[in-house]
C-alpha cells in the first residue's frame, strides 16, 4: 500500500481528503470498507472453477437475485398486534448506484398491503369537477404517459436523529426510508382536465384502497404541476407493496402524500385535515406551534460507505460513497469532510444528476489510521444547504419527529471501527 | 370528418408524439399538452357520495346519526383499549387523552385535546380506518359515540352531550390555531 500512496496528490481538505479528480486516475486502487469475506470455491489446477465445467442453469421466467445474496433484505419493523402497520427499510449501506431494486424499495404501510383485483379497481375523480369520472386500469394504460425517475422518502425517515444520543445501527435501519425508482404513468393534470376543473377547486384529497383508506390533501397546483397516477415501477406494473395497480407519485414530496393503491381524488376548496396531516406528519416546534403541509423533502445526503457495521482495514486510500437528493430540484454539489466539518472537499457527482432524484457521490480519502470524523453536506440548485444537526435542533427542537435532514457523521477510531457520532 | 380536419388532427397527433421523447424524465410536467383519449366513465353525484369517506372541518361529509360518550366508552373498551390503553392513555398505540404536558414542554403530550386542531378529524379517521382489525365495521352512530367519548376524555364535551353532524364540527378544539402551513396554506375558512 505504500507504493500506492507514494506519488498520490496532496490532500485538498483536512484528514486526508483528496481531489475528486483522483477517482479518475488510472492505476489507483481504492480500498473499500467491507464487513467480511468468505471461503472461496476450490478451483482446478488450470484455474477453471467448477461452474466452467458443467452447463449452467436454464432460463427463468422472472429473474431472482443470486442465492449468495440472500442476506440482502429489507429490515422489517411492525406493530406487535398488527404486523401490517410498520416499516421495512432499504439496506442503503449494501446497495450501489442510484436505483433501488423494487424488491428492496422501502415500505411504510399503516394497515398492510391490500390484495387488489385490478379488474375491480377504479380511480374516481370527484368533488369540484364538472363531471365526476372513474377510470379502470385498462383505460389508464391507454393514456399518454410520463416517467419520473426519482426518490420517495418517508417524512419520518431518519427520525432517530432527534434522539439525544446517536443511535448505533446500520445506515439503512435508520435512514433507509428513502428509495429511488422510475415511476411511469398518466399525468394527474390530464385526468383532472378531462373531469373539468371547477374554478373554486384549490386542493385535492387523495385516498388509497387499503384497509386504512389512507388519505391526504395536496394543493391543486402541485397536483397539476408534475404529479402522476403511476402504473409502472422500474418498467413493470407496480409491486403490490408499492401501490398496485396504481399510486399517486408527487415528485420531491414526502412519502405519505404519494398515496398507494389510489382509488379517489376529490377536489375541494381546502384540505380535509386528515389525521395524517394534523395529528401526524406535522412537526411540533419549541414554541408550541406545529409545521403543517411540509410536503417537500429538503436537501440531504448520507455517506453509505464507510458506515456503521463496516471496518476499515488499515491506512489506505478509500472511496467515500454516498447518496444525495433534494425535493426542490437537482443536487448542485456534495462536499465531504474527514475532520468533522472543519474543512471540506467537493465530491464527484455521478451522472445523471436528475431533479428530485437520488444522486450518487464519491470522494477519495487517504486514511492515515488516526481517529477521524466523516461527514457529507449537500447543496441543491435552489441554494439550500444541508444543515448541521446542531443548527437543525436549534431551529426545530427535538419534538418535531418528521423531516430530519441534518448532516450525518461517522466516527472512525484508530482500529478502523465506525460509529454514529454527533460531532 | 372532412379531409382538412383529418389532416389537422393528424398533424396535432404527430406533434404530440414528437414532444414526448423530449419530456424525458422530467416527471409529469406537461411540456406540450398530450392528446389524451377521454376514457373516464361518468359517475353520478349520488353514486360518488355513497363511497365518500371524507369529512371536512366544516362538517361536509358527516352522515346522519348521533352518539354520546357513555355509549362510546363501551365501544372503546371493547374495540380500542387493546392498543390505545384504558381511557385513551396510550399503550402500543399513541395516547389520545389524559396527558397534561403542554406543547411547549420538553416531553409534550400530543393528545386529541392538546394537539388535534379539528374534531371532525376524529370521525373521519375512526370511520375509515378503525378498528384496525375490522375497518368499516362501525356504523355512523358508533363513530359519533366514539368521537364523543374521546372528546369527553379530553374535557371537550360533557358525558351526555350528543354529537351529530351539527354539533361535532362546532366542538372548539384548543389547538385549532396551533398549525403553520409551510409548503401550502389552507384557506382561512378551513383552518
Amino acid at each position: 500500500m505504500s507504493d500506492r500512496r507514494r506519488g498520490a496528490p496532496a490532500p485538498v481538505a483536512g484528514g486526508g481528503l483528496l481531489h475528486r479528480r483522483v477517482l479518475l486516475q488510472r492505476g489507483l486502487v481504492l480500498a473499500t470498507a467491507s464487513a467480511a469475506g468468505g471461503a472461496a470455491a476450490q478451483a482446478r489446477e488450470d484455474g477453471r472453477p467448477p461452474w466452467m465445467l458443467t452447463p449452467g442453469q436454464p432460463f427463468s421466467g422472472y429473474g431472482q437475485p443470486s442465492k449468495h445474496e440472500a442476506s440482502l433484505q429489507r429490515r422489517i419493523g411492525g406493530h406487535k398486534l398488527l404486523p401490517g402497520n410498520g416499516v421495512s427499510w432499504t439496506p442503503l449501506e449494501d446497495l450501489e448506484g442510484m436505483i433501488t431494486p423494487a424488491g428492496l424499495h422501502f415500505e411504510r404501510h399503516h394497515n398492510g398491503v391490500p390484495d387488489i383485483d385490478p379488474k375491480a379497481h377504479r380511480l374516481l375523480i370527484d368533488g369540484l369537477v364538472r363531471q365526476p369520472l372513474q377510470f379502470d386500469l385498462a383505460a389508464l394504460r391507454r393514456y399518454p404517459m410520463r416517467s419520473h425517475l426519482g426518490f420517495i422518502e418517508c417524512g419520518g425517515n431518519s427520525n432517530a436523529g432527534w434522539h439525544p444520543e446517536p443511535i448505533q445501527r446500520p445506515l439503512g435501519s435508520f435512514h433507509g426510508m428513502v428509495s429511488c425508482n422510475e415511476w411511469t404513468g398518466v399525468p394527474v393534470a390530464v385526468l383532472l382536465k378531462e373531469a373539468g376543473l371547477d374554478p373554486k377547486a384549490a386542493w385535492g384529497v387523495a385516498e388509497g384502497a387499503d384497509a386504512f383508506a389512507m388519505h391526504l390533501s395536496l394543493p391543486l397546483a402541485r397536483l397539476m404541476d408534475d404529479a402522476l397516477v403511476a402504473l409502472y415501477q422500474n418498467g413493470e406494473p407496480i409491486r403490490p407493496e408499492h401501490g398496485y395497480p396504481m399510486r399517486l407519485v408527487v415528485p420531491g414530496c414526502e412519502g405519505v402524500v404519494n398515496v398507494k393503491w389510489l382509488r379517489r381524488l376529490q377536489l375541494a376548496t381546502g384540505p380535509v385535515m386528515a389525521r395524517n396531516e394534523t395529528a401526524k406528519y406535522t412537526e411540533l416546534q419549541p414554541d408550541g406551534k406545529a409545521r403543517q403541509f411540509t410536503h417537500v423533502m429538503e436537501v440531504k445526503s448520507l455517506i453509505t460507505s464507510p458506515s456503521f457495521g463496516q471496518r476499515l482495514r488499515g491506512p489506505d486510500v478509500y472511496e467515500v460513497r454516498g447518496l444525495a437528493w433534494s425535493g426542490r430540484g437537482r443536487v448542485r454539489k456534495v462536499e465531504v469532510s474527514a475532520d468533522g466539518g472543519k474543512s471540506w472537499a467537493e465530491a464527484a457527482l455521478q451522472g445523471p444528476v436528475l431533479p428530485k432524484c437520488l444522486t450518487r457521490f464519491r470522494a477519495a480519502w487517504q486514511w492515515d489510521g488516526k481517529p477521524a470524523v466523516l461527514k457529507s453536506r449537500a447543496t441543491d440548485d435552489s441554494g439550500a444547504v444541508q444543515p448541521e444537526r446542531e443548527l437543525l435542533v436549534a431551529q426545530r427542537g427535538l419534538n418535531g419527529y418528521f423531516h430530519y435532514n441534518a448532516i450525518l457523521a461517522w466516527g472512525i477510531d484508530d482500529e478502523g471501527g465506525i460509529t454514529h457520532v454527533y460531532a | 370528418m372532412s379531409t382538412p380536419e383529418r389532416g389537422r388532427r393528424l398533424a396535432l397527433l404527430l406533434a404530440a408524439a414528437l414532444t414526448l421523447p423530449s419530456a424525458g424524465l422530467a416527471g409529469g410536467k406537461l411540456g406540450a399538452e398530450p392528446i389524451a383519449p377521454r376514457l373516464g366513465q361518468p359517475v353520478g353525484a349520488a353514486d360518488a357520495a355513497r363511497s365518500d369517506l371524507n369529512v371536512y372541518p366544516d362538517g361536509r361529509g358527516l352522515p346522519p346519526g348521533h352518539g354520546n360518550a357513555a355509549q362510546g366508552k363501551a365501544l372503546y373498551d371493547a374495540q380500542c383499549a387493546v392498543c390505545h390503553g384504558p381511557a385513551g392513555r396510550g399503550a402500543s398505540a399513541e395516547e389520545l387523552a389524559g396527558g397534561s404536558e403542554p406543547l411547549t414542554s420538553e416531553a409534550p403530550d400530543k393528545t386529541v385535546g392538546l394537539y388535534w386542531p379539528h374534531a371532525t378529524t376524529l370521525f373521519d379517521f375512526i370511520r375509515r380506518a378503525k378498528p384496525m382489525f375490522a375497518p368499516g365495521a362501525l356504523g355512523a352512530d358508533e363513530v359519533y359515540a366514539l368521537s364523543a367519548y374521546l372528546l369527553h376524555l379530553n374535557g371537550l364535551v360533557g358525558a351526555d352531550d350528543e354529537l351529530n353532524a351539527r354539533t361535532l364540527p362546532a366542538v372548539r378544539m384548543p389547538n385549532r390555531a396551533g398549525f403553520v402551513g409551510i409548503d401550502a396554506q389552507a384557506p382561512a375558512a378551513a383552518r
